[in-house]
């Protein structure tokens, strides 16, 4: 680990301000993330402004939406009543995620901006063009089980590794910022980027910007949702696949659906045509075979990942089955 | 609870006494080798090779040394001489063909992340920094690092080239290949990854020099007398200046018996900066630096008849092993032994690769081999429409079929009967993917283990004290099976005494000379020497007690009467009968009675008897047929390993063994990308052992009855074939729930959907 200094502001300007001034500092907040990631030196801030001083933890209902703080720690969103209630899916989504103890100390803003688990990304002496630019990507020809099989490019591979982000991608979350030139709101689906030429940028957060919330529009999604995350052994592990899946049914038809994937490209993967080919129909496992096809155009897949050809359609209907209680 | 716990403490042979150092473990009291706190006690982290293969050209250390708090920056041109290195010949401890890698020797690369260089600094953090700005160049070589594109190269160990009597020979019995002409016949090729150790505690030591040739070493192995005799050898100096502490260890499986590059690291760094010095691996280094399960493919061609006789197996064997380490564990011996089979034939081979070397693992080699053997027992029931515990009756064997010996105790078909009704065998259907459970398809298996049960020599030292305690003393270690509880028991029901009068010292190299512990064996070797000395510490106190004033009482009476009572003896049938310590001492002319003996596995019973230990797994599996997630929702082990000294140790046995196997069988392989020759599976979050939710509800029961050949307690050890014969068995209910048969560990979602 580099030498570093550290500093903890208690107002949010001090420290939009840091940040803003300095390229090199990082925020931290959890830290489960970055520090590890400063140990095996694939991280190297000459700053940490450490923002757990600053009054962001805040879980809240206004007008039509959740308001979570970027504080707000993921085991206490995963248990908070109004998040139970009004957006179930979000809560099975972060209790997916990591183990209880990395929970009680991870951010909902941290979550969101966790980096890929790439092996290539996390061993400093192979290439990696999210790492390091323009030194190659190991995955691309190496060993990638558990990589993309959509929205990727010949310079990055990797996946984006947040539970929690699929989930609010499917709920049409949006990210408020605050930053030098003041504050705007990003749609979750914009927030994180395909990796095109430049995979060291995970997302469209711009130097020197916080997070500072993230809001859900509150819908009819409580009753039918369902988060699967597909991992080889029971829990704490990072998905091969996940699937976000929320349905609002009347009658047996259809009404309205939502459904990302985890585990599949850069960013949690929203799959608006598969939801169109949900909405209207009856909940039987026929549509969601359809939907499943329709989510998986495109897709392609590498050296190690074949398998996620098929099992990402699978997990989708299982998915979809779960939540709308179909057996 | 609290009465249930009350009562099992009365320490007898059997009986489920909590652990001696328990209290001492959970509240943390418990010092592991890092935890020692010396005076000067400096930092030292390790700087890993970048490439396979080759030499270095250059290593920039200035800006390493330049960094704040660093004492020394240790490389191959700079390193303090290891006397022992110089030899043309540096043979490891224990012996394998080829030597240990002679750490900052020469510029010569071996493997990925092999050591080059260590930097030692006085805080931890300032070491690791410094360690970042450590910069070689290289000349590379052309790396092989892939065991299935090399298994041409496979070739026939040293050991085995000099002494075709060896166990790793080729063996034949009856006629050779012979499956190829059975009625019903199968062949097939199993593969097991590499798997890493992965315990609790790193591996870590504190080297400290106490004098120029007297060295003190905290070190976490399973071995103080031979890491003694290792270290004395390398440096040069008497095996009496070395003294080797390993009072707790947090888990070893094997990677303990080996002395490794980081250890030797440690010793010349603390020679360099003449400080002690603390050096702990970190988790990606335990992947590299303390050997690992070997990468093994395997075949096995086997034949029967078409009522369920089994008439030949050929089982090959071709494990991944260093450049310059012949790494060996007997694979094939399970298929020599187990079955009925008139015509066998085993072939074991090595393939050296650009890796580091291997280590025993537990179960070492039969875990290996008893995945392809009970895979294949499996495969051939099924082709036979027979049921596999039927099929295994069927060939069940009385005599060993290697060498016609009689078994020196055999009660594994009491273990397949417990096994089977616990399981509830009869629910299993001979047709794969009958039988569900809501989505979930359920699958039963069953697998068996065997490992020899073996006995070497120990000696033991017993003293009592004058407050009527009794202290026995072993360089053994407790790598975490419960030893010191296991021999307190011994010599509790030995002595007649309360377990809590007797205390078992072990892990240091002063004691008396024990073994390694591994092999399962422990018990019955170092548990014979405290019996042993026990009753020798009993006659030695009957003769004392008859010598005193009025001892005529102690010499009428037999030396198993003798009762120890705080301040004298007694006799268990006359309670009026008293030896005051104090005369007895005086007799003595000491301050305590003291007795060291040493205890042989006698008799010809060696000779007579093949002597193993026995076990059943049943499972029953879960799989999700569309994600095709495997989840293990119930395991019943059940075991022949002689006499159970303590049902709860050994029931934890059992369990770490069941868990270790659902590890292998379904999440453990670490995976090298080959074009670097590098591990990218190298951390807990890319290498999965198995969690709590992966160990479902697990039963253990012991057949529990004595093997009176082995040693006069009746034990035949237990450790190994916890985890022999588990994999297989997950894999046949696997089978038995989806129809799929995975001869390639582990059984990840993506095989099977
Ligand atoms: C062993 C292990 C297993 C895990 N398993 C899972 C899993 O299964 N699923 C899953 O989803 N996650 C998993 N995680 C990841 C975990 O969810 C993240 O580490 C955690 O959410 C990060 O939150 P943090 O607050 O600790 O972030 P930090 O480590 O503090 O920060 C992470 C990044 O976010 C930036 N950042 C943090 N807060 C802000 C903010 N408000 N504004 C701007 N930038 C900010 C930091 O600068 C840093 O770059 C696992 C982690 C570990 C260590």
């Amino acid at each position: 680990m580099n030498q570093f200094q550290y500093m903890r502001p208690t107002k949010q300007k001090a420290a939009i301000d840091a940040l803003a001034k300095d390229p090199n500092a990082k925020i931290i907040a959890g830290g489960t993330n970055l520090i590890d990631l400063m140990k095996r030196g694939v991280m190297t801030p000459l700053k940490l402004i450490d923002i757990n001083k600053l009054p962001l933890n805040k879980i809240e209902h206004e007008g039509n939406s959740t308001r979570i703080g970027a504080l707000a720690l993921n085991g206490a969103v995963a248990e908070d009543k109004l998040v139970l209630e009004k957006q179930p899916l979000l809560a099975q989504a972060l209790n997916a995620g990591a183990s209880a103890q990395l929970r009680n100390m991870a951010t909902v803003g941290g979550n969101m901006l966790q980096r890929t688990r790439c092996h290539y990304f996390y061993d400093t002496a192979l290439p990696c063009n999210k790492r390091e630019p323009g030194s190659g990507c190991g995955a691309l020809e190496g060993y990638n089980r558990m990589h993309a099989i959509f929205g990727f490019s010949d310079k990055c591979i990797a996946v984006h590794p947040s539970d929690m982000s699929v989930a609010l991608v499917a709920l049409d979350a949006t990210v408020l910022v605050s930053g030098p030139k003041g504050d705007r709101r990003i749609p979750f689906a914009e927030f994180h980027r395909l990796p095109g030429d430049t995979p060291q940028q995970d997302t469209n957060l711009a130097q020197g910007e916080l997070v500072t919330a993230v809001e859900i529009p509150d819908a009819a999604f409580t009753k039918h949702v369902h988060y699967l995350k597909v991992r080889e052994r029971a829990s704490y592990a990072f998905a091969l696949v996940s699937v976000a899946a929320a349905l609002s049914i009347d009658n047996n038809t259809i009404k309205d659906a939502r459904l990302a994937m985890g585990g599949v490209a850069h960013k949690p993967w929203r799959l608006t045509e598969a939801e169109k080919a949900l909405i209207g129909k009856p909940a039987t496992e026929e549509t969601f075979r359809q939907a499943a096809e329709v989510a998986m155009r495109g897709a392609k897949a590498f050296k190690y990942n074949a398998y996620k050809l098929k099992l990402a359609p699978n997990s989708i209907v299982q998915a979809l089955k779960t939540a709308a209680a179909v057996a | 609870m609290s009465e249930q716990l009350q009562k099992s403490q009365s320490g007898a042979i059997g009986e489920p006494m909590n652990r001696v150092d328990g209290r001492l473990k959970v509240t943390g009291a418990a010092k592991y080798s890092a935890e020692y706190e010396l005076p000067n006690l400096v930092h030292a982290v390790l700087v890993g090779s970048t490439i396979a293969k080759g030499s270095i050209k250059n290593i920039e250390t200035r800006q390493a040394e330049r960094a704040p708090g660093v004492l020394a920056v240790i490389t191959h041109l700079n390193s303090p001489k290891v006397p022992g290195f110089a030899e043309r010949d540096h043979p490891a401890e224990p012996p394998t063909a080829g030597q240990p890698l002679r750490v900052f020797h020469d510029n010569k690369v071996v493997f990925n992340d092999q050591p080059i260089a260590v930097v030692v600094a006085d805080t931890l953090e300032r070491a690791r920094y410094a360690a970042s700005l450590v910069k070689a160049q290289y000349d590379q070589d052309k790396h092989q690092t892939n065991l299935e594109a090399n298994l041409g190269q496979g070739y026939l160990p040293a050991q085995a080239k000099k002494n075709p009597k060896s166990p790793l020979a080729d063996y034949q019995r009856g006629e050779a290949d012979a499956y190829k002409n059975g009625a019903t016949k199968l062949e097939a090729e199993y593969v097991i990854p590499s798997e890493m150790h992965n315990p609790m505690e790193l591996q870590s030591i504190i080297a400290h020099w106490e004098a120029p040739d007297r060295l003190t070493v905290y070190d976490k192995t399973q071995a103080v007398i031979g890491t003694q005799r290792a270290f004395a050898k390398d440096w040069g100096i008497p095996e009496a200046n070395v003294k080797v502490i390993a009072t707790f260890v947090g888990g070893a499986f094997g990677n303990g018996l080996h002395n490794w590059p980081h250890e030797t690291a440690a010793i010349i760094a603390a020679k360099k900066v003449g400080r002690p010095v603390k050096l702990v691996l970190t988790r990606e280094q335990m992947f590299t630096m303390v050997g690992y399960r070997p990468y093994t493919w395997q075949k096995i061609g086997m034949s029967a008849t078409p009522d369920g006789k089994l008439t030949a197996i050929t089982h090959e064997s071709v494990g991944q092993t260093s450049t310059y380490e012949q790494f060996t564990e007997s694979t094939l011996q399970q298929t020599r032994m187990m079955y009925t089979a008139p015509n066998v034939t085993t072939r074991y081979r090595i393939a050296s690769l650009d890796v580091s070397t291997p280590v025993w693992m537990r179960g070492p080699g039969e875990a290996t081999g008893a995945f392809a053997l009970e895979s294949a027992m499996d495969e051939m029931a099924h082709a036979l429409n027979l049921d596999p515990l039927e099929f295994r009756l069927r060939n069940y064997t009385d005599t060993d079929p290697d060498n016609g010996k009689p078994w020196s105790t055999k009660y594994l078909k009491e273990c397949f009967q417990m096994g089977a009704e616990r399981i509830g065998w009869s629910n299993r259907k001979q047709q794969p993917g009958s039988v569900k459970s809501g989505e979930w398809l359920v699958g039963y298996g069953m697998g068996v283990g065997t490992f020899g049960a073996h006995r070497g020599s120990a000696k033991m030292k017993a003293i009592l004290t004058k407050k009527g305690t009794v202290v026995l003393q072993s360089a053994t270690t407790d790598i975490g099976p419960g030893t010191g509880t296991a021999m307190v028991q011994i010599a509790a029901t030995t002595l007649g005494l309360p377990p809590e009068k007797i205390t078992f010292q072990l892990g240091n190299s002063t004691f008396p000379t024990a073994p390694s512990q591994g092999g399962s064996s422990t018990v019955n070797t170092v548990g014979a020497a405290v019996q042993d000395a026990c009753i020798a510490l009993r006659e030695k106190l009957h003769q004392l007690a008859a010598a005193t004033p009025n001892g005529q009482v102690f010499s009428a009476a037999k030396p198993e009467d003798i009762v120890i009572m705080e301040g004298h003896l007694s006799l268990a049938n006359d309670k009026l009968a008293k030896a005051a310590y104090s005369d007895l001492l005086r007799q003595n002319n000491e301050a305590e009675v003291e007795v060291t003996i040493e205890s042989k596995p006698g008799g010809s019973d060696r000779d007579k008897y093949s002597m193993y230990s026995y076990s059943v797994h049943f499972v029953q599996v879960h799989v999700q047929p569309l994600t095709g997630e495997v989840r293990v929702k119930k395991v019943i082990s059940c075991a022949d390993a002689g006499t159970i000294v303590n049902q709860k140790t050994a029931g934890n046995q059992m369990m770490g063994g069941a868990v270790g196997g659902i590890g292998m069988a379904l999440t453990e392989g670490a995976v090298i990308d080959d074009r670097y020759g590098r591990y990218v599976t190298k951390d807990l979050a890319d290498y999965h052992v198995p969690v709590h939710a992966d160990a479902p509800n697990m039963e253990f029961a012991f057949v529990n009855k004595p093997d009176p050949h082995v040693n006069a307690l009746g034990t035949k050890g237990i450790g190994e074939i916890a985890i022999i014969g588990m994999a297989p068995a997950i894999a046949n209910a696997v089978f038995n729930a989806t129809g799929k048969r995975i001869r390639e560990l582990p059984i990840t979602p993506d095989k099977l959907i």
